[in-house]
């Protein structure tokens, strides 16, 4: 065993992170013809309740099947999507707006084997933000693994709970984050 | 990525260590201003790392093209500026390297200007400095950009409020639990003890990881100083079934 080494601090991704980040940014998970895609909209706001227009979203998420395109993701018996790479990273706008297209993921084990309603894993930077936070997206439609989901679970505020499950909109997912305050976004510290 | 054979023992997925969590700054760090709003209130909840976590994007070959590593080469003409090769290792606390792992930087240019719209900063743009590379690191971990130094800048933090010489790294590291992006410094630069956002990390020992040292054997002669700066991203739990 080698000698431990301690960690790298994080520092904030700053102000002007667009054009090294977000050239291009990768907004579609899927092509926007892929049937069944879905398009996840939402403002992230600040503790004033002010939309922040400086900060960036990546998500991370299972395929369809409930596979990591991943080599730490052992269940072989799952197929691969050679064309979806289950990452998605796009700014906010002016307006704090953010938006992905993407693909409902499958089912992923939790550490005893039982299933996690499907979710995105996603990580907020912005200006101001010393170290990436992190969250998931659940989805309104899946109240029943919602319910028996080990990680919704885990939190007992139903408030805070409730952050995590977007909102069934017209024809889109809507994720609003709260950076802070009234409605804050429940946060995992991973 | 060589981390399939390691990533479980029996069914239960080997989760990343949590030791770096006393190493980042504070969400709330008053003396950097913006943190003040934007910081949560709420303590955080402890997420056991599932294959959530220890997955994570995979980016190949595909992500960078050669010439993304030479920011002094992507216009027609050469940048303004001090020249340097910038150059490191990716490593897990382990100190194992992280391959093929992608790595993203931005930076001012030599006058302390980005090449950004937001930036009002007046000191002049550079015609022939985009200040963005990215790179993909190599089997044992290392990645190298030839860039130029960038110039320290003002910002609106607080009266005469000045940013050290910095270039923003971003890396991912094996899995969703490892990404990270942090701030490279230069060594023995006057701004240190007057910057809000490099004292956010608060033991000095920490802060002292977000400086390069120069490298004399990096240093190219007749062309350009070079700068060594190592990142670390944590490792695993320890499994029980890795010893023999
Ligand atoms: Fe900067």
């Amino acid at each position: 065993m080698s000698a431990r080494l301690l960690p790298t601090p994080s520092q904030t991704v700053g102000p002007f992170f667009e054009f090294g980040l977000l050239r291009p940014a990768q907004p579609n998970l899927v092509p926007p013809e892929t049937p069944d895609s879905i398009r996840i909209e939402g403002t992230v706001f600040d503790g004033q309740g002010r939309p922040v227009p400086d900060a960036m979203l990546e998500i991370w998420q299972a395929s369809p099947s409930g596979r990591y395109a991943h080599p730490g993701d052992f269940r072989s018996d799952l197929p691969i999507d050679q064309h979806f790479s289950g990452f998605g990273r796009n700014g906010t706008d002016a307006g704090g707006g953010y938006w992905f297209r993407t693909v409902k993921p499958g089912i992923v084990p939790w550490l005893d084997g039982r299933p996690q309603a499907p979710h995105l894993n996603v990580s907020v930077f912005a200006r101001g933000l010393v170290h990436r936070l992190v969250t998931r997206m659940y989805f309104p439609d899946e109240a029943e693994a919602n319910a028996a989901d080990p990680v919704l679970a885990s939190v007992q505020d139903p408030r805070a709970r409730a952050t995590l499950i977007a909102v069934a909109g017209d024809g889109v997912l809507r994720f609003d984050l709260h950076l802070q305050g009234e409605g804050e976004t429940c946060f995992f510290q991973i | 990525m060589d981390t399939s054979t390691e990533s479980r023992t029996g069914s239960r997925p080997v989760g990343y260590r949590r030791d770096d969590l006393d190493v980042h700054p504070p969400y709330d760090s008053p003396a950097y201003r913006s943190t003040q709003y934007r910081h949560p209130t709420r303590p955080l909840i402890l997420l056991p790392h599932s294959l959530s976590e220890i997955t994570g994007p995979v980016f190949g070959h595909e992500a960078v093209q050669a010439s993304d590593r030479d920011l002094t080469h992507q216009h027609h003409g050469e940048p303004i500026g001090e020249r340097i090769v910038v150059s490191g290792r990716l490593l897990d606390g382990d100190g194992k390297p992280v391959r093929n792992s992608l790595v993203e930087i931005w930076q001012a240019n030599a006058a302390g200007r980005y090449a950004h719209g937001v930036d009002q900063h007046p000191a002049p743009l550079d015609p022939n400095f985009s200040g963005t590379g990215r790179c993909l690191t190599d089997d044992e971990g290392r990645y190298e950009f030839i860039t130029i130094k960038p110039g320290a800048y003002p910002w609106g933090n607080h009266t005469n409020a000045w940013r050290p010489a910095h270039i923003h790294f971003s890396v991912f590291g094996p899995a969703f639990a490892t990404r990270l992006v942090t701030q490279m410094y230069f060594p023995g630069d006057p701004l240190f003890d007057h910057d809000p956002i490099f004292q956010s990390v608060r033991d000095p020992r920490d802060r002292q990881r977000l400086v390069s040292s120069f490298d004399l054997g990096l240093t190219q002669p007749e062309w350009a100083l070079g700068y060594r700066f190592d990142i670390v991203v944590r490792g695993r739990e320890a499994t029980p079934l890795e010893e023999p």
